[in-house]
């Protein structure tokens, strides 16, 4: 055990339960006024995605010791295969107004937190039939409804924006999408998390939950970069492994309804359009194509996956993607295929514990206490999407505090975050 | 609590794979899930065989050494696939640096039979040699098998303070919709450290600024988003700057993202030089 791995653990009655702990002893290590907390309870968090990333740059703005292990490089999971969409929200305003109010105020966060992030060039949803026309009533009502700002565009007007769209189009709406680096936005709440005192662990994968009856007290993890094997105390360990969630449950023997869904996404060669390219109708396979430096991404499609490491790339779902996009942008047709890959997301599905306590409808935050088989010091943060980083993390902040008796609110709507090039910085 | 324990050194021959369902002998068959539509898919042809030989090095390790795998692609895999899986079913222990699949976050550069490449752009079946060697990318530190450490090249990359976001090349006749100044885009480099493993002057002399920089550098000169020119122009008038390239263009050969390194360079050249230019005519 090194220097690094007993300060993790000493300091600390590991075998008094936290909710043991009288609320003055909980209180007492952020009290000291203006000054860093003497001996903050430590968090260690699962998964190294963007969920993980936000996770670590609240809690230690509140104060915590946090440590992040993720078996390979940040961002290798799901969140740097994603599209890159930043959410206006309208993709759910007809099906989701819960989601689609949470993604238009995240989308303004991560603008003002993140700058220099995003391209910021909106987005259209575009009609292409009757049918899709017919739908417009009902889209921008719903839009209006959540708040997402649109503006009606006539086909001559959106192709003079996007001269690239399919010129039979019948209406377009402008709604304010933009797109990110999938990899280099979280990459600045990995920067400014450690600046701030996270440790991120990359390469090291957990092997095992390590527990005292049912409360967790740490993990074993792997460190592959060195080969070797160690253990890491914990007051409370956060699950934030995205479609692996269930996998990572399972080493505590918790159960959390995760279902990992996987989609096929194709970049082609050439920037086809500047604008996010929605297309107008319910979610469906092959509905968004986005800019992405000197390609454009098209997405996407969606099928249950036992093993989130493994999901393919079905041929059958390439054509798709290809064929569908290209109503919206025909020069996709002819474009030569740069790449195919697929993403699994994390779902929260309908099988599995109902227990635990939902804190929002497209993802949930579990406090495993409140599972029908208790298990202390065990929270999982599930579901979500990129844009709603941010939020997860407040949520499962929120929940980590309260266990923790930590009585500090979440600052990270007003906190700049560092650039992504910090993350390299020495 | 274990205390550190030794490295597992892969051996020459690979284990057995573990037992996962339909990852028998051919380990790297990427079985396709159901599809959506129930088409079937035409049978492919037997995929060939492929040889690798993959760099591996421990934390702590003075050299590396060369491991070995047999295995058996599926059509259209990528370098990136193969190595993916191989750390799934023949050794969890490699360390391998990946993100975006699409070429576009530039985490898994490599050298693939000497030549830098990002592993996810670089086809398994394009690839002629009977042996496909895959090692990190040189000129930077190493973490371990094939992951370097990107610090040195983001340093450089920082001096010349290089913004993510420029300004959109346009189709002819577009407009940006209301409320939208005008269209941008991220820059064209991906950071990947191709170039800089590529080049010859960056191996033998560390202080050198280095492809990438001074490609940034030179989009910077050329639409500066508020940076003031001369703290730029100045740093690449330096010795260890643009006169210290010596046009071998083997940044621009391995470049995966059409930045065109050499060619900036050129014309950061004559930026600098312009600027000699006027200054020893008292109009600087």
């Amino acid at each position: 055990m090194t220097e690094g791995e007993r300060a993790l653990t000493e300091g600390r009655d590991k075998d008094a339960p936290l909710d043991r702990m009288s609320p003055g002893a909980r209180a007492d290590f952020g009290e000291a006024a203006g000054s860093a907390p003497r001996n903050p309870p430590h968090v260690l968090i699962i998964g190294g995605g963007g969920t993980g990333a936000a996770v670590a740059h609240d809690l230690v703005l509140r104060g915590l010791r946090v440590t992040l292990v993720e078996r390979g490089e940040v961002t290798s999971g799901t969140t740097g295969r994603h599209h890159g969409l930043l959410h206006s929200g309208a993709r759910y305003a007809m099906t989701d107004r819960a989601s689609a109010v949470e993604c238009i105020g995240e989308n303004k966060i991560l603008r003002r937190i993140a700058p220099g992030s995003f391209e910021e060039n909106d987005g259209l949803f575009v009609a292409l039939t009757d049918e899709d026309a017919a739908l417009e009533p009902q889209f921008l009502e719903g839009c209006w409804q959540c708040a997402v700002p649109t503006r009606r565009i006539d086909r001559a007007h959106a192709l003079r924006l996007e001269p690239g769209l399919n010129p039979d189009l019948r209406l377009a709406v402008q709604v304010p999408d933009a797109t990110m680096d999938a990899m280099r936005m979280p990459l600045r709440f990995f920067a400014t998390a450690r600046r701030n005192g996270a440790e991120i662990r990359t390469f090291t994968e957990v092997t095992g939950v390590t527990m005292a009856g049912r409360s967790v007290r740490g993990v074993t993890v792997r460190d592959h970069a060195a080969g070797r094997d160690y253990e890491i105390g914990a007051d409370i360990v956060i699950n934030a492994a995205g479609p692996w969630a269930g996998k990572v449950a399972a080493l505590a023997d918790v159960t959390v309804p995760v279902a990992p869904t996987a989609g096929v996404m194709v970049a082609v060669r050439g920037r086809h359009c500047n604008m996010v390219i929605n297309r107008l109708h319910a979610p469906g396979d092959g509905d968004i194509a986005l800019p992405q430096r000197g390609l454009t991404v098209l997405g996407t499609s969606s099928w249950p996956v036992d093993d989130p490491d493994d999901p393919g790339v079905p041929a059958a779902h390439v054509e798709t993607v290809v064929r569908e996009t290209s109503n919206l942008l025909p020069a996709i047709r002819g474009a030569e295929i740069r790449a195919s890959w697929s993403a699994t997301r994390p779902l929260i599905g309908e099988s599995g514990t109902q227990s635990g306590r939902g804190m929002a409808r497209e993802f949930r935050c579990f406090d495993h206490t409140l599972d029908a088989s208790p298990t202390e010091g065990f929270v999982t943060i599930a579901g979500g999407k990129a844009t709603t980083l941010r939020a997860m993390a407040e949520v499962t902040a929120n929940v980590v505090c309260g266990k923790l008796g930590v009585d500090r609110p979440c600052e990270t709507s007003d906190v700049t975050l560092l650039p992504h090039s910090a993350w390299y910085a020495r | 609590m274990s205390g550190p324990t030794p490295a597992p050194i892969q051996p020459a021959e690979p284990p057995p794979p573990p037992e996962v369902p339909g990852a028998a002998e051919t380990t790297l068959s990427l079985e396709p899930p159901p599809a959506a539509e129930p088409t079937p898919e035409p049978a492919e042809p037997a995929a060939p065989t492929v040889h690798l030989r993959i760099s591996r090095l421990r934390t702590g390790d003075r050299k590396p050494h060369f491991d070995e795998f047999e295995c058996t692609p599926e059509p259209g895999a990528t370098v990136l696939d193969v190595l993916i899986e191989i750390r799934r079913h023949r050794d969890p222990s490699l360390v391998i640096r990946h993100s975006c699949m699409h070429a576009s976050c530039g985490t898994c550069g490599v050298r693939i039979n000497g030549r830098e490449a990002l592993a996810c752009d670089t086809k398994v079946a394009g690839l002629t040699a009977p042996t496909i060697d895959v090692e990190p990318l040189a000129n930077q530190r190493p973490v371990a098998d094939l992951a370097t450490d990107m610090v040195d090249f983001y340093a450089r990359l920082e001096a010349v303070g290089f913004p993510l976001v420029r300004s959109a090349e346009v189709a002819a006749g577009a407009e940006p919709p209301e409320g939208v100044k005008a269209y941008t885009r991220f820059e064209n480099c991906i950071e990947c450290g191709l170039c800089l493993s590529a080049c010859p002057v960056s191996r033998t002399d560390r202080s050198y600024l280095g492809p990438a920089a001074l490609a940034a550098a030179a989009r910077v000169a050329d639409e500066p988003r508020g940076q003031p020119l001369g703290p730029i122009l100045a740093l690449a008038a330096e010795p260890d700057s643009v006169w210290r390239c010596r046009d071998a263009m083997q940044c621009t050969a391995v470049c995966p993202s059409a930045v065109d390194p050499a060619r900036a360079l050129l014309g950061l050249r004559r930026r600098v030089a312009f600027g000699r230019v006027r200054s020893l005519l008292g109009r600087g």
